[in-house]
């Protein structure tokens, strides 16, 4: 969920917007996607947190999990999100500034509440992770290696990955399947690959050569150019195990 | 006050809120208490439970709240770290649990191929006929987020699958419980709580 009006609904706080958000998430829920991201992709650039008045208004209406994502900087932050029904809080550029933040997460509501957001891009033939993605002027490499950075978040108690592939991403050329089959040797949780759908196939071929235990994608669902029952049919006729009813 | 349709324990952990919604969608109003005597009175009970199981058998134990799940004879249903408190005991920090459901839960075994936690949709398959069950097709999704599991035994109701075949629903008489989590498992999850409040989805 990265579509420019649902995030602008978010940032300014507007409740028509709001009550479009509720409205996606409701159709995206019939569709029979199996979980849904909440993503304020300017969150931490600005150093505030996301209004969340919309999150009640979401939990309420939807039936399968749903995870926010954006602006979430400390506990607090986080038990506000999941006393309103979240069932998970991804972190991603706070986390980089402040490591201890998975552990006192992890500590405080469990793994499996907390994922981590990648943001890594191929250079010189390594992988490496970008901070403050969600605005271009802002955005630097972290100087730290995909791989290393996956590894101590593990062992400060991340409990899923969602690696977004910078070099696919908005591209729709497919999922960077030779990094996250890279990533999937070094990531003992939950990794869900990001970046890259354009077709069909695409999510088809990340789970067959990267291994990743779920695929996210935002504009292909948006634009409708796929139907989440059609893709999900495809995906259990291609030998995929997938909830389809 | 009149006696409550539903009692959810208010076991500690943060995810209540979508239970309280799934109910909601169905017409009912749970009500979420620690209070003994509106969970005896209630007609039907609630275990949730997210986080570690040594905080929340202390809570219950805090709360005078042991004896007082043991004595329940109304139907009652243990949701996720709920079913696994219900069971004999957890092999996460070796805590005793309450001892209605026997067994132990212990940690799942992991991998690349198979991570830990176990997070997503799991299909579940029928081992025993059961009302909770009623109208859902054998092999439907179910939404799981756990690190423990029940070994299957005698008094699995349903069964799923990680690197090994595990409990997805144990019964004992009026206990009944779901290592997956209904309130977040799409229509078939809101079937499951709808004929567990006896109502029609």
């Amino acid at each position: 969920m990265r579509d420019g009006e649902v995030v602008k609904g978010v940032r300014f706080r507007n409740h028509r917007v709001v009550g479009d958000i509720v409205a996606l998430a409701t159709r995206y829920c019939e569709e029979g996607a199996d979980e849904l991201v909440f993503y304020d992709i300017t969150a931490s650039p600005d150093g505030r947190t996301v209004d969340r008045s919309w999150v009640d208004r979401v939990a309420a209406v939807i039936d399968i999990p749903f995870c926010v994502a954006g602006g979430i900087r400390s506990v607090a932050d986080a038990e506000d999100v999941l006393n309103k029904g979240a069932d998970k809080i991804s972190v991603n550029s706070p986390a980089l500034e402040s490591p201890r933040l998975i552990n006192d997460l992890a500590r405080r509501f469990g793994s499996q509440c907390v994922v981590l957001g990648v943001d890594s891009r191929e250079q010189d033939g390594a992988y490496n992770v970008y901070q403050y993605t969600g605005d271009p002027d802002k955005t630097v490499a972290a100087e730290l290696a995909t791989v290393e950075w996956i590894a101590e978040a593990q062992d400060r108690g991340i409990g899923e990955v969602v690696l977004n592939c910078m070099n696919q991403d908005g591209v729709r050329q497919g999922y960077d399947n030779a990094q996250l089959a890279l990533i999937r040797k070094h990531c003992h949780v939950p990794l869900i690959a990001s970046g890259g759908a354009g077709s069909m196939q695409h999510f088809a071929d990340t789970f067959r050569e990267a291994g990743v235990d779920g695929a996210l994608a935002a504009s292909v669902f948006h634009s409708a150019e796929i139907d989440i029952r059609d893709l999900k049919r495809f995906l259990a006729d291609e030998g995929i195990d997938i909830r389809t009813d | 006050m009149s006696s409550p349709t539903l009692a959810i324990i208010d076991s500690g952990g943060a995810n209540i809120a979508s239970l309280m919604y799934a109910f909601r969608r169905l017409g009912i109003d749970g009500e979420l208490t620690t209070d003994a005597e509106r969970i005896r009175a209630a007609q039907r009970v609630i275990l949730p439970g997210v986080g570690a199981a040594r905080d929340a058998m202390s809570r219950l134990v805090d709360l005078d709240l042991v004896d007082v799940i043991r004595g329940l004879s109304q139907p009652v249903l243990g949701i996720c770290l709920g079913m696994q408190l219900l069971a004999d005991a957890s092999e996460e920090e070796d805590v005793e649990c309450l001892g209605i459901i026997p067994g132990v839960a212990g940690k799942l075994r992991g991998g690349t191929s198979c991570p830990v936690p176990n997070m997503g949709w799991c299909s579940v398959t029928a081992a025993q006929p059961d009302e909770v069950l009623h109208s859902i097709d054998d092999g439907s999704y179910f939404y799981f987020v756990h690190s423990y599991a029940l070994p299957v035994s005698e008094h699995t109701v349903a069964t799923a699958r990680h690197a090994e075949p595990f409990s997805a629903m144990v019964r004992r008489d009026n206990f009944v419980a779901a290592q997956f989590h209904p309130e977040r498992s799409s229509a078939n999850g809101a079937r499951l709580l709808a004929n567990f409040a006896g109502v029609t989805a």
